[in-house]
This record gives C-alpha cells, structure tokens and sequence, in this order.
C-alpha cells in the first residue's frame, strides 16, 4: 500500500515535470521567429574568434600560422577547443535565469509559485529544460554545419566510448552546475532587489574562468592552479578537455566527482538560499 | 467550528527611509535610516465554513497583508492562524492544493500562451482527475461565457476577459477557501458585474469560504453576508455590511418633497442641506433628532412627500476612513 502511494506520487511528480517542460516549449516557440533568430546569431562569434586566433597564431609564425603552438595548441586545436566549449555553453549557459527570478521576486510574480502545489526551483529547472530542448532544436543544425566545415582541427578523431560518455556526462551536469550557480544568484533578489551588478561581475569572471574565452591551461601559475579549484571552469573548459583527452584516467575521474559534488552543493546553496530568502520574503509589489 | 482562526495576528516590515534631493541619496549610501511599519497589529477573527467574507479599508490599511499570510505567501511577526487546519505559512503542499489565491494585479497564467494550456498545466499540478477537470472547465467556462476564448494568447485577451480565466485557473481545483484581493479593480462596470454575478453564484452554489478585499463598495453590497473593517493594521468592526451605517453614521438623510408654493427657506437650521432641487430638497440631520426636526418641518413647512434614508455606504465608509485615520495622526 505505502509502496504503491510512492510509486503514484513519483509518477504525478515526473508527469508534472513532463507537462511543465511541454508548457514551456509551447511557451517559446510562440516566438519562434525571433527564438530562431536569437538562436542563430549566437554562431556569429565563432567567426571573429577564428579570425582572430588565426591572427595570433600569423603573428607566431607568419609563413605558416598553422605550424605555430601556444602552450601545445596549434591553430586547429584552438580551433577544435573554441568550437567545444560553443557545445558545453549551450548547455551551461543559463541566459536571463539570474535576472528573471530576482524579478519575479521585486515584483511579487513568486506569490504565484508560493500558493501552488509546486517548488519553484524544481519548475524553474524543467522550464529550463524545455528552453534548452528548443534551442538543440534550432541550433543542431547550424552545430553540424559548424563542426562539419571544421572536420580538419580535430585531428585525433573521436575519443573512444568512455571519454565520449564522460564528455556527454559532464555537458549534461554542467547543465545542472550553470543552472543551480545562477539560480542562488538570482535568489540573492531577495535581498538586494536587483541584481544586475552583481550578476555582470559574475560574467565578467565567467568569461575569463571558464575556458570560454581561452583555454584555461594557457594561464600562468599561479592562476591555473586557482582556476582549477574554481566550479566554473565545468561550465566550458572541462567538457572540451574531456572530448580532446586532455583529461584522463583519475584526474578525470577525481574532476567528475567534483562536478557531482559542485552540482549538489550549489543545488542545495539554492534551496538554502531560497528557505532564508522566504522567511526575509515581505511579498514585494503587493 | 471556524475554518479561518487569527489570533493576535501581527506583521510588521523594516523600510529604508529615503529622503529627498543627491546629497542625502549619497549619505543613504553609508548610512540608512530605517522605520518599521505595522501592517497589521493584533488582528483576531474566526470565518466559518461557506462565509462571503469582505475586508474593507483604506490603501495600506492592511487587508493584503493579512491575505498574505493566510496564503502563506508572508510570515508573520508575531501571533497565529490556522485555516483548515494548517498553519498557512508552512506552506504545506496539501493545504495549497485546498485554497486558492486571485490578485487582480498579478497573473498566474502565461502570458504568450493560450489559457487552456495554464488549466492542463493546473490539471497536473493540484493533480485534479480527469473527468472533475472535464467537468470544472466546463462548468466554469459557461458560467463566464469565455468558451471561445481558450484558445487565445492571453496577452491577446481583455482585461475583464484575462480576470475570468485567473477566476477558473483558481477554481478548477475546487479550493475550499478563496482568497480574493481586489478581483474587479480596473474593470468596467459590465466586467465587474459580470465576476459579481458569477462569484456569487459559485459560492451559493459550492458554499466555498471566500476573503475578499475590494474597494468597490457594489462588490461588497452584491457579495458579502459580513463585512470586516480593518484600518491603521487594526479591526476596527466585524459585522453585517448594514451594521456599519449604525455603528459610524450618526446621522440620517431627510428626502423632501416640497408643496408648489413652499419656499426652502429657514430648512438649513435643522441640518446640512445637501442638495436643493426644488421642490426637492435633502437634509442631513443628526440621528437623535430626526422625529424632532421630522415634527417641526411638517408643522412648518408643506410637504407633499417625505422620506427618511440613511446616508449613502460609500460616504459611511469614507468619513469611517477618514475619522480613523485622523484619530490616529492625533494619537502619534
């Protein structure tokens, strides 16, 4: 009996997640031409940073710029490297999550999910995902294309099957990282109101940190080592060392479990943040 | 045995006192100055199972507050309530699933999607059987006549429209107890009427408990068996809407009807003469001396008609307001 109340309880909870994500898409594809628009433009940089590592590297070695290395990257690995970290952003990147709770709770929208049968964050996270299924969506394409034109940087080929599963491991916990790190700063709304300052120093750092920008193992010492302590470099860096095995054996294994552990201590900072932000909560807005 | 229970109820904020001009933004920088508000002080009252109940009062009177924390959207400061059985700001999952709350200024529906997606959304999440559902919908949709509008944005919808659906997304799940704040603020008088006739309707008909703040006094009169008064964070009356007249109006209303030749002249010393429409005229004069001055006109003056009223609610109300919160400057 109590074993079967479970098990109904698990299916209600997994339906309501089900239809939550299939609201959510409806929900963004009722703007599908500037979804779709949005979504493209996100592969524009892909241009400028090529063009601009292939200045470096002319810079380096001006007959032959592919011939250079900086820090053991040749041009295609740069490349091979800019192009992985575009697929462990797409799933990390969490754009307008921060900014959106703090509004909804300056302008007392959180009534809504504080009278509900329903936990804010665990709705917050399947909208989320139906947001990020939307953006595969349109964005697959272009992604083929994209990786089908640079063939030639990845010069070792696919990584054989384990690398490949803990590459797709850590893309879909960079998922769970980017979206419970934001969501304690979007939560910090419940005592600063706005957030937008703080939320642009997070990028800034972001930027920088996370191996979006360069790969991380060009810093100099001491900041790789700090770096390497650091929860952002999982949201770019990690997952495109993992696919080009710059990672592996137990570093890899001991840098998956820290992910896991990353993921469960900022979703359960968020769930803290999220109990003393309530008791604070006065219902802003009226 | 109440279904609503406030004892002692309190709930007061800290706010920043911001004053005017730069240099003061600027010292606001490193030092704030505080003050903390009382929005509701000691409040105390029990609803009943199937009660309309209305909360009147001025703007920060206290009356969302107070929705608030039954809806476990707030804590309190100090005191306690029980609603159903459930303390509201633990905010248990059963006892969401048991009320429901309607802002007239908030939206709980998506807005980029057409409402009958909110209400399957609904469906599932207070896990409502398929056939109540079914049948809620379409009870409800009927009763509001907005059928043919499911399937339109929202965004695209009407204000008095948009207040429709929050009313059946708050209602599919067949709450118990309704809180209601200001649901017709807005709206024209055909809307308001509209959600007048349908709330008074599904409650006689569901004998649900609902709390309702407004301040449209048509909303009160058309709804509400009792009516609770809350002013400065305190109940200042609990009782039927007709006992607020006399309990704060001290004075009644004399309508006369003048003979053709009678002059108004000299009425004005038996009260304040409100409106002179010959041979019309109103008087108000106070209650004690209404048979007194009633004797007097009729000895002195020829009246083709007479009739005694008592003063319009919505200027009972008012000046109730008014009284309060001057007594309460006066106090501080």
């Amino acid at each position: 009996m109590q074993g079967s109340r479970e098990q109904n309880r698990w299916l209600h909870a997994w339906a309501t997640r089900w239809m939550i994500v299939k609201t959510a898409l409806a929900e963004k594809l009722a703007y599908r031409g500037d979804f779709a628009l949005g979504t493209l433009m996100r592969f524009l940089p892909i241009i400028t940073q090529i063009f601009l590592w292939w200045a470096v590297f002319e810079s380096l070695s001006p007959q032959d710029p592919t011939s250079g290395r900086i820090s053991g990257y040749s041009f295609h690995d740069m490349v091979a490297y800019y192009l992985l970290t575009m697929v462990g952003r797409a799933f990390s990147s969490m754009p307008g999550l921060s900014s959106s709770i703090a509004k909804t709770i300056r302008d007392g929208e959180i009534k809504r999910y504080l009278v509900q049968p329903i936990d804010l964050l665990s709705f917050l996270f399947w909208s989320r995902v139906a947001h990020k299924l939307a953006y595969y969506a349109v964005a697959l394409g272009p992604f083929v294309l994209v990786f089908f034109l640079c063939r030639g940087c990845f010069t070792s080929g696919w990584p054989d099957l384990l690398t490949l599963g803990c590459f797709i491991a850590s893309l879909i916990l960079s998922f769970s990282l980017g979206f419970y790190l934001e969501a304690c700063l979007g939560l910090v709304g419940f005592w600063m109101l706005e957030v937008s300052s703080l939320l642009f120093v997070y990028m800034l750092f972001q930027f920088f940190l996370s191996g979006h920008m360069f790969p991380l193992d060009l810093l100099p010492a001491p900041f790789d080592t700090i770096v390497n302590y650091l929860p952002i470099k999982y949201l770019a860096y990690f997952p495109a060392a993992v696919f080009l095995g710059k990672i592996q054996g137990a570093a890899l294994a001991i840098d998956m479990a820290m992910l896991v552990m990353w993921v469960v201590f900022f979703y359960l900072m968020s769930r803290w943040i999220f109990a003393r932000g309530l008791v604070r909560y006065s219902g802003f807005g009226g | 045995m109440s279904i609503i229970q406030i004892d002692q109820l309190t709930k007061s904020y800290r706010v920043y006192q911001k004053k005017e001009g730069l240099a003061e933004s600027v010292r606001g920088l490193f030092r704030r100055e505080y003050k903390t508000v009382e929005a509701v002080r000691g409040i105390s009252l029990g609803v009943e199972p199937g009660e309309f109940v209305a909360f009147l009062g001025p703007n920060g009177a206290g009356k969302t507050t107070t929705l608030k924390l039954l809806s476990g959207v707030i804590y309190p400061s100090s005191g306690s309530a029980s609603v159903m059985g459930f303390v509201p700001w633990k905010r248990d999952m059963e006892y969401r699933r048991r009320f429901a709350l309607v802002m007239g200024q908030k939206n709980q529906l998506w807005w980029d999607l057409p409402a009958q997606e909110s209400f399957r959304l609904h469906q599932q999440i207070y896990a409502i059987d398929r056939n109540d559902f079914d049948a809620n919908l379409s009870e409800l949709t009927s009763l509001l006549d907005v059928q043919k509008l499911l399937g339109r944005p929202v965004r695209e919808l009407s204000l008095g429209e948009r207040m429709k659906m929050e009313l059946i997304a708050a209602l599919l799940h067949s709450p118990d107890v309704l809180f209601l704040d200001e649901p017709t603020i807005g709206l024209d008088v055909i809307a308001q009427r509209n959600i007048q006739q349908f709330l008074k309707h599904y409650q006689e008909e569901r004998k649900i408990t609902i709390l309702l703040t407004s301040h449209y006094m048509k909303d009160v009169s058309a709804l509400c068996q009792r009516v609770v008064v809350i002013a400065q964070g305190v109940l200042q009356y609990d009782g039927s809407l007709s006992g607020i007249i006399d309990s704060f109006s001290g004075s009644k209303v004399i309508q006369l009807q003048l003979g053709l030749q009678q002059s108004s002249l000299g009425l004005e010393r038996f009260g304040e003469i409100l409106k002179t429409d010959l041979p019309r005229v109103s008087i108000r004069v106070p209650r004690q001396n209404v048979s007194r001055v009633l004797a007097e006109i009729l000895n002195n003056y020829t009246v083709d008609d007479v009739a005694v009223e008592d003063p319009p609610l919505e200027e009972v109300i008012a000046s109730l307001f008014h009284s309060i919160s001057e007594s309460t400057s006066q106090a501080s």
